[in-house]
């Protein structure tokens, strides 16, 4: 039997943007096992529910992360909608829609340039930020922020995009999907990316199951599930399918997450052309009472939020389970047995958010 | 071959474009109209009720209703809006342009003008630039 080592890998690490702790048993250059731990970057935001008054708080959950930050105080306002019974307006629904699909373009390209950075291809890593800097300027355009955008209200958004704006956005991801075609088909038909890619950090669908992998890692392996068919915002009325990948390793979570990029450019488009007029937000009175569980599809994969109110102006709990947090077991199973040199690349192909995680 | 040639025809194409990125700060940047730079206030139109100080989530706003002043601390303020949309006279706006970074945290404060007709305090109150300057000894 060859010698056993541990090696820690992280907090810090060039590959690592945020701080997560592996010790990582080795059997010469193989991985035996993976012994995770966390709390580098916990600030206790949900304990603020406590402290903040409801409203105030929507501004507080979309600090939970940098990359969907949109979707952190969508989900918490679609909580407490459900717990006061406000019915939000269509048009509101269809505008978090497409500003859910914006937050899923950038973070696949976000996560694409990240990638191709781990296995050490930097031209294609500033082509895919170059391309994802015009969805930050669409964001700016219309939210007025390009990383926390403040849009959501318990009760619907606070910004509109007038028609104009909304076809200005439509010709411009039209130009962009053709650079993207470009970019993505060297993700995929490259021979050095394929080299580090395929057939690394296999996942099978029994054990993505078992490990309850969510999202892209998931879908991946061959599993159906996308939380986006359930119909919350405006998605009932959008015509998509299901992403998925049979192949299970790396390449497949490329692939699948590539597909998504496309996918959101068209439900951006259809979005834009359904959209109803009218209002963009309803008054809400009064304090909630209860409680509420919220599933979205984030760009990561599924979050829960559950929001338990007392009556008063400030709630009792609220907690947020999100996806990085349940990906990590199947990150953990995609290192056994990996080599040491694969190790940054197969925790970058969760998608890893450690702030999320922590939260 | 085209698996090697891959990412040929985008550096070929950058080879003969202009840079993406601008030359910052050399060339400034052009915010669009709805960035969220900064709060500004119309310091007359302000009823001193202190909406905007209670609903700031980082408490960077303070209202002092007996001297007139109304108080930010522009390193806090977390740039969210929502005192704007509390506002009853809608007198807070956010506009773009952010704040530059400085060494020390100091506060801003705007005074509004003890009686109308008085040419010396309302042209204080325009000028809420030497406020500033003043409140930077805190």
């Amino acid at each position: 039997m060859a010698k056993r080592s541990i090696v820690p890998f992280g907090p810090q690490h060039p590959v690592l943007p945020e701080p997560i702790h592996l010790d990582l048993v080795l059997e010469d250059e193989t991985v035996i096992e993976a012994v995770p731990s966390i709390g580098y970057v916990h600030r206790g935001l949900e304990s603020l529910v406590t402290k903040k008054d409801f409203n105030e708080m929507v501004y507080v959950t979309e600090r939970i992360c940098g990359i969907c930050s949109f979707m952190h105080g969508m989900g918490y306002c679609n909580a407490l909608e459900k717990i006061m019974q406000v019915e939000v307006p269509r048009r509101a629904d269809y505008l978090r829609t497409i500003w859910c699909e914006m937050s899923r373009l950038h973070s696949h390209l976000l996560w694409l340039g990240l990638l191709a950075d781990a296995f050490g291809f930097e031209a294609l890593f500033m082509q895919s930020w170059r391309l994802r800097e015009k969805i930050l300027d669409m964001f700016e355009i219309s939210t007025g922020g390009r990383v926390i955008f403040s849009v959501n209200k318990v009760g619907g958004v606070l910004k509109d995009m007038p028609s104009d704006m909304l076809k200005s956005f439509v010709s411009i991801l039209d130009d962009m999907e053709k650079e993207l075609k470009e970019t993505t088909t060297v993700f995929l038909n490259d021979f050095t990316v394929k080299s580090r890619l395929e057939g690394v950090g296999i996942i099978t669908k029994d054990d993505a199951i078992r490990r309850g992998a969510v999202g892209p890692m998931m879908r991946a392996s061959g599993i159906e599930v996308d939380m986006r068919k359930t119909g919350y915002a405006a998605y009932g009325d959008i015509d998509f399918e299901i992403i998925t990948s049979t192949e299970c390793d790396s390449l497949a979570r490329c692939k699948v997450r590539i597909g998504e990029i496309f996918q959101s450019i068209g439900i951006i488009r259809q979005a834009a052309a359904k959209i109803p007029q009218g209002e963009i937000s309803v008054p809400v009175k009064g304090n909630p009472d209860g409680e509420y569980f919220v599933r979205l599809e984030q760009p990561r994969g599924e979050a829960f939020y559950y929001v338990r109110a007392n009556g008063t102006k400030f709630l009792d709990r609220m907690r947020v389970r999100t996806p990085t947090f349940a990906n990590i077991p199947a990150m953990l199973q995609t290192l056994k047995g990996a080599q040491f040199a694969d190790v940054p690349l197969l925790i970058l192909t969760i998608d890893p958010c450690i702030s999320c995680t922590e939260r | 071959m085209a698996q090697f040639m891959g990412l040929a025809k985008t550096v070929l194409r950058n080879l003969f474009s202009k840079p993406v990125t601008t030359s910052y700060p050399a060339v400034p940047r052009e915010y669009p109209e709805r960035t969220r730079g900064h709060i500004e206030i119309q310091i007359e139109d302000c009823i001193f009720c202190g909406l905007c100080m209670r609903s700031c989530p980082p408490g960077a706003i303070q209202v002092n209703r007996g001297t007139g002043a109304w108080t930010i601390n522009r390193f806090d303020c977390i740039q969210c809006g929502y005192c704007v949309e509390k506002c009853p006279k809608k007198c807070l706006s956010i506009v773009p342009g952010y704040t530059a970074p400085e060494e020390k945290k100091y506060t801003t404060s705007v005074v509004k003008p003890a009686a109308e007709g008085n040419a010396g305090q309302a042209a204080a109150a325009k000028a809420p630039v030497k406020a500033e300057a003043d409140a930077k000894a805190e």
